[in-house]
């Protein structure tokens, strides 16, 4: 291997952190299952987390594949320690109720259509490949999140602060989606990811004009937590991962 | 669409004009043709549809709770995924049996309070709880393989929104008792411990699932009119037999053993004879009085009211909405 | 604004064109707050299974029905005109393509 040449334990683990962030929000998303404000929405948090939980899939196998050491989709969902999850900290944060959700879908999938689209253009073809697929998806996400945005910011007074409130209390997590670091900046070099810290602004774009005519403030705050993407992870994160992993850790080597 | 029903030729004692309505509408279902919502129809007809369809699409909004409760815990990312599918399903299921019976004159707003204030009744198969995870396979292999079997007579049914919200729902549901199958046998050829989870689920869905075909026949109350009417095409114990058939040969084949000693085949008729049904069960689990009962209300109940704030602001935007595009078109 | 306003979505009936070729279908209805939403819905609950490839959306009260009473002063009179139908035409034995 030459010295320029992308090394595919760098590839592996940025498909981890790409298929955590989806599989953390799709797990998340889950949650609402039979409990959404009305049948109809029910079934579109289901679509989204279906679509997240696909790419999730895909992203995991690849991982798997590029580090060697046999480990499919189930051993690196189920059998990672808190500590060797990837994710960003925002997908991981509690539903708590209808506008923090939304909330954190319009700002995480803004963010995701901003990575995945220059992604289908990556050197690595099976990363290119996953983001050509999910793009499309990732679009209507996106659309789904700015819809209700509109009309929870703009409908009463009581959906308004709601909103309001949940755009607050999360956009401090929104700070390290544009952080880099050295495995990024490596294969960015390698034109096989694309560095985040280049999204920032369209991002801001976006979302500035859609909570302004939501009527939603951006807040300004100097809080910047961080750390997912080292497996640093906010308390909640452990009790979440708990449930979704004890069925299958309670069964070492069954096939389900 | 289907006019308010007020609107609507109501049923009237006995004019002669009602007379010959009537006779249209005994000839039409004669014929084995369709009812369609603006048609004249007697009012026990839109009762008794209103109460079946309403109950029906209850069940599949009270059904998607026992199952949703290990979405977060499914043991492998595909059975997730199948399993959010599901549910997903049982939602759309919900909302197009509410569209049928909206047909009637009823609302779903409506529907959903008589559900919530226990004045509509959904299936009592949905107040047993599931314990472990081979339930999700038990309830895929037997009570969708009871609900199919409800089901299907019902896409002939008299009435044309519901026996074509049935088509839809039966061609989307077989997968559904595919994957419970498919789940149980996995389980029961896996380790020692997965093998005794699959069987103690269908010890405990066994009974309930055959209790989902409703009261024997000469105690089902509602059996003869409904099938005069043709909503209904077979009696409860004709298709709960047919229900036993089916399910012996498979158990074999999932090896897994049916908990009921007297099930045996009668040579002549080649049927399975079944033991006993717990009926005072039944009647204690509709009456309120089952394991999950108060808890699968609770839930809806928050559901709904927790969702409440939601939907008036939609209504709210769209209605400020249509003013400002009011004001521009001034 | 009143109280059932705000709380009940008005009922949309939803059409399908299930591929290119084919006329919209009415496949069902749903609830939605406005029109937006409506096609969204309905893409979700109905076209979830890749089912169509265009869909309609309209208000159920806007729609205008005949009403069956009127069903002989409707169609009663196309039911004397068989030779609207094209099995009504005899074509001799041999000719293709008609």
């Amino acid at each position: 291997m030459s010295a320029t040449a992308t090394s595919t334990s760098d590839v592996a683990l940025y498909a981890l952190r790409l298929g955590d962030d989806a599989l953390i929000l799709a797990q998340r998303l889950g949650e609402w299952s039979s409990m959404a404000p009305e049948l109809e929405e029910d079934i579109a948090l289901t679509n989204i987390a279906l679509d997240l939980l696909g790419q999730a899939r895909f992203l995991l196998t690849l991982a798997g594949e590029l580090e060697g050491s046999g480990r499919d989709e189930d051993e690196l969902a189920f059998g990672r320690g808190e500590r060797e999850f990837y994710n960003c900290l925002l997908v991981e944060q509690p539903n708590v109720d209808f506008a923090h959700t939304i909330a954190r879908q319009l700002l995480f999938s803004t963010y995701q259509l901003a990575l995945y689209e220059p992604l289908t253009g990556s050197a690595d073809s099976g990363l290119a490949g996953i983001a050509a697929k999910a793009v499309k998806e990732v679009a209507y996400h996106r659309d789904h999140a700015v819809k209700w945005s509109l009309r929870l910011g703009d409908g009463t007074a009581a959906s308004h602060s709601r909103m309001q409130d949940a755009i607050e209390r999360l956009w401090p997590y929104t700070h390290e989606l544009f952080e880099s670091d050295e495995l990024v900046e490596r294969l960015a070099v390698g034109g096989v990811a694309v560095n985040p810290a280049g999204l920032c602004d369209s991002w801001g774009q976006f979302i500035g004009a859609t909570l302004g005519e939501a009527t939603v403030t951006v807040p300004e705050t100097s809080w910047r937590p961080s750390g997912g993407r080292r497996g640093e992870h906010t308390e909640a994160f452990g009790h979440m991962l708990a449930e979704m992993q004890w069925l299958h850790r309670s069964h070492p080597g069954a096939s389900w | 669409m289907y006019g308010l029903p007020e609107e609507r030729n109501r049923s009237q004692p006995a004019e002669p004009e009602d007379t010959a309505l009537r006779d249209s509408f005994e000839a039409t279902i004669a014929a084995d043709e369709r009812i369609e919502p603006r048609d004249w129809m007697p009012d026990e007809y839109r009762t008794t549809l209103v109460r079946q369809i309403a109950q029906h699409a209850h069940s599949e909004i009270i059904g998607m709770q026992p199952e949703g409760n290990w979405i977060t815990r499914a043991p492998s990312l595909q059975r997730k995924a199948i399993l959010m599918a599901k549910v997903q399903d049982e939602a759309g299921h919900g909302m197009y049996l509410y569209s049928a019976a909206e047909t009637l004159g009823v609302s779903r707003d409506q529907l959903v309070e008589l559900l919530l204030a226990g004045k509509q009744k959904y299936s009592s198969i949905f107040n047993y709880p599931t314990l472990s995870w081979a339930d999700m396979g038990a309830i895929g292999w037997l009570v969708d393989g009871a609900a199919i079997m409800n089901q299907i007579p019902l896409t002939r049914c008299s009435y044309g929104p519901y026996a074509r919200a049935m088509v839809r729902v039966c061609k989307e549901e077989s997968f559904h008792q595919r994957q419970g199958f498919e789940i149980l046998h996995t389980l029961s050829h896996g380790t020692g411990a997965q093998h005794e989870m699959a069987q103690d689920a269908v010890n405990r869905w066994w009974w309930p699932s055959l209790m989902m075909f409703g009261p024997p026949d000469d105690e089902s109350p509602h059996t003869a009119q409904s099938m005069a009417w043709k909503i209904k095409r077979f009696t409860n114990d004709e298709l709960r037999q047919r229900f036993v058939d089916i399910c012996v040969p498979q158990a074999a084949v999932l090896e897994l053993t049916l908990p009921d000693p007297d099930l045996r085949l009668d040579e002549p008729t080649g049927n399975y004879r079944y033991g006993e049904i717990d009926w005072e069960e039944f009647k204690r689990v509709l009456k309120g009085d089952g394991p999950c009962n108060r808890q699968r209300l609770e839930h809806r109940t928050r559901a709904h009211e927790e969702g409440r704030w939601v939907r008036e602001a939609a209504a709210a935007y769209a209605a400020k909405r249509a003013r400002a595009e009011e004001r521009l078109a001034a | 604004m009143t109280s059932t306003e705000l709380r009940d979505w008005p009922l949309w009936e939803v059409f399908v064109r299930a591929r290119r070729g084919l006329s919209h279908q009415h496949v069902g209805s749903l609830h939605a707050p406005d029109a937006e939403m409506a096609l969204r819905n309905a893409r979700d609950v109905y076209t979830r299974r890749q089912e169509g490839v265009s869909i309609w959306v309209v208000p159920t009260a806007q729609i205008a029905t005949s009403s069956p009473d009127e069903k002989d002063a409707f169609f009663e009179p196309a039911g004397d005109k068989p030779y609207r139908h094209p099995t009504f035409f005899h074509v001799p034995e041999g000719v293709q393509h008609l």
